[in-house]
């Protein structure tokens, strides 16, 4: 606590002094009744730069973009009432992709809390499976505790999303405050435990074929250079899971690229036949594994996460190691034996030869894999790139070339649709001096459209990519694959003029379809300042290949 | 409940879990959101106040199957549950209350 002449201010005063306090310097989210007080103080901060979005989802995933591309916990704020409902979604994704979010409501004052008051809600209630934690503040002078606590709390451990409910009464309410109090951070972790680490070391020394398994945990934890650094002294093949990628260069000799339902056959083959998985900062979530029961079937496990209840959830570890997997790894990383490991990494390779992944048009940016390769070659490693849900995810995370932690951001375990462009204007805005791409579909960008104002009105340096196949793309291709070829709601019978819709929200378009050399045209859109839409075709029968039946095991795969 | 005897009740191996939580409305919700979410039946509840009131004290009845060590873990991962200690079914919290629902 820091002593300063007493003041007294309102609840509101409070929230906005204490965001101030905790660093925050963009904020975005929608005014409504119940949060008035909390905009008025804001309207009166010299520090906070508050962006409106369109639709609270739209604001919740600008603060998932600003948090997943920093790191930091980020603030949306919405009122009471619907305003609440729909940001819940976004808060939903932040919990299974463990991203560090403070989501503000405003809620009905205290006296008319369970009287179904006009916007009344039960946010609480609502919020308590999806959020890491959530308050309902019953007290002005309560916020100087919870608030630093929902920092904490959502920057500790395995990050999450964490609501604090205030009643506008609460928000009005006048206290003297003394002393503030420290701004929420990550609390330490637990060091991990020092035999476990030494049984860790000597089951990577002995194993003849071993595989390094990355996810999220990784990027999260800042450990990427100690998980290549791993790779590289053990001899390990790596695979990452969809929220992993960019912790290890794609390119990198050891790289196999990600692993599950649409990865590379040779990746999921490796991981067939080896003989110890050591899985850091991953869940074994279905869509890396397949069928459990056939993956890894004669691997041993090492698996280290910061969340003790992931430890045995899916798969028994053989040693599980409950720490920070930075920690962990700089740990480990002294009791590694240096090793070439001739025999497995030549088998590996031989895998790769004969089952790479295959990327037909990669050569022709009219196709999705050409036009990915296309956008890549106008773009360095400083770049980032966001993506929607669907099939152009898959693409973009087989073909981009991501060598960056934090380059890439996805919605990986909820898969929202209507995620990619406001998180991207999220990490345009937290990040001012990189370009942010979003690679996106006709059908997601459909379900946040209206935040394109957003993008115009603050001229963040977004440019969105719009794979257009007049359908539901991933939708069309299982309905195609598993039954029977039945179409039934996934093919757009009307298509809005993008181009259009664009430019009327105030945004620069270009067709690709119209132009001669959609190379000299991609390069000119990507380097021209402020936000734009770049549209391309993409033939409906495309598919993400090969792939993973739902049910199957990773090694029975179709296709590719 | 209703469709197993009493008898046949008995026979389920079941598992007293006792919760040292922070006593604020709210709590219950979350402890037992963790178990219908994952349709896992509890079968008694019994909740006070401890001491001054700052915290409570929950005693869970479950029946125990192979999800039980996930569940505790996730129930030691609530921000306000401070410490989780399993029992045997001989424990005597929910015995002593029998009288009560016959």
């Amino acid at each position: 606590m820091s002593t300063q002449t007493p003041e007294t201010l309102t609840g509101a005063q409070i929230v906005v002094r204490l965001l101030e306090r905790q660093g925050i310097r963009t904020l975005a989210g929608i005014p409504g009744g119940a949060i008035l007080p909390i905009y008025d103080a804001l309207s009166k901060s010299a520090l906070i730069h508050h962006v409106l979005a369109r639709h609270e989802q739209g604001g919740g995933f600008m603060a998932q973009g600003m948090a997943r591309a920093t790191g930091t916990p980020a603030v949306c704020m919405a009122s009471s009432g619907p305003g609440a409902t729909n940001l819940l979604t976004a808060i939903a994704d932040a919990k299974l992709d463990s991203i560090p979010l403070v989501a503000i409501t405003g809620q009905v004052p205290r006296a008319m809390i369970g009287t179904d008051a006009f916007q009344e809600v039960d946010t609480y209630g609502l919020s308590i499976p999806i959020t890491k934690h959530n308050f309902l503040v019953g007290s002005a002078e309560e916020l100087l505790d919870v608030v630093p606590r929902a920092f904490q709390i959502a920057a500790s451990g395995r990050p999450g999303p964490v609501l604090v409910d205030i009643p506008k009464d609460v928000q009005n309410q006048l206290v003297e405050v003394g002393e503030w109090p420290e701004p929420g951070g990550a609390a330490p972790v637990p060091p991990p435990a020092v035999e476990l680490v030494a049984a860790a070391a000597a089951m990577i020394n002995d194993a003849a074929k071993p595989i390094l398994y990355l996810g999220g945990g990784v990027v999260h934890s800042g450990a990427s250079e100690d998980a290549v650094a791993l790779a590289e002294k053990a001899g390990l093949p790596t695979v990452m899971t969809l929220m992993a990628l960019g912790a290890m260069a794609v390119d990198h000799p050891l790289s196999l690229g990600m692993l599950g339902m649409h990865g590379a056959r040779c990746t999921n083959l490796a991981l067939d036949e080896c003989d110890l998985l050591i899985a850091v900062g991953a869940r074994f979530d279905d869509r890396a594994t397949g069928k459990v029961a056939g993956f890894c079937p004669q691997a041993r496990i090492v698996h280290i996460d910061i969340d003790p209840s992931e430890l045995d959830k899916i798969k028994t570890a053989h040693i599980g190691i409950a720490g920070d997997v930075r920690a962990v790894l700089q740990a480990l990383l002294p009791s590694i034996e240096t090793q070439r490991r001739e025999v497995w990494l030549s088998r590996v390779g031989s895998l790769k030869e004969a089952y790479p992944l295959r990327m037909p048009g990669i050569d022709d940016p009219r196709t999705p894999y050409g036009l990915i390769r296309a956008v890549a070659d106008c773009l360095d490693d400083q770049a980032t790139i966001t993506t929607d849900v669907g099939q152009h995810q898959m693409w973009v995370a087989q073909a981009y070339p991501l060598r960056r932690p934090r380059q890439w951001l996805t919605s990986g375990g909820l898969g929202t649709m209507g995620f990619g462009m406001p998180a991207a204007i999220g990490a345009a805005l937290a990040e001012p001096d990189r370009t942010v791409v979003c690679f996106t579909g006709d059908g997601s960008i459909l379900m946040n459209i209206q935040e394109l104002v957003t993008a115009a009105e603050e001229q963040v340096n977004v440019k969105i990519v719009l794979m257009n196949n007049s359908s539901l793309g991933l939708v069309f291709q299982q309905q195609t694959m598993f039954y029977g070829e039945r179409i039934y709601a996934s093919k757009f019978k009307g298509m809005p003029d993008f181009v259009r819709v664009a430019e009327g929200f105030g945004m620069a378009a270009v067709d690709l379809d119209q132009e001669s050399d959609p190379r000299a045209a991609l390069a000119k859109a990507l380097s021209a300042p402020g936000p734009m839409l770049i549209h391309v075709s993409i033939a409906i029968d495309e598919q993400v290949l090969p792939m993973v039946p739902p049910g199957a095991a990773n090694k029975d795969m179709i296709g590719g | 409940m209703n469709s197993i005897s009493r008898m046949e009740n008995q026979a389920v191996a079941r598992t007293v879990l006792e919760l040292d939580v922070n006593n604020h409305a709210g709590v219950m919700s979350h402890v037992v959101g963790l178990f219908s979410r994952r349709a896992y039946n509890v079968e008694g509840i019994l909740v006070m106040p401890v001491g001054s009131g700052v915290t409570s004290r929950i005693w869970l009845l479950v029946n125990e199957d192979e999800r039980l060590d996930q569940m505790v873990k996730q129930v030691e991962k609530l921000e306000d549950v401070l410490a989780v200690r399993r029992h045997g079914a001989e424990h005597e919290v929910f015995v002593r209350l029998e009288e009560f629902f016959l």
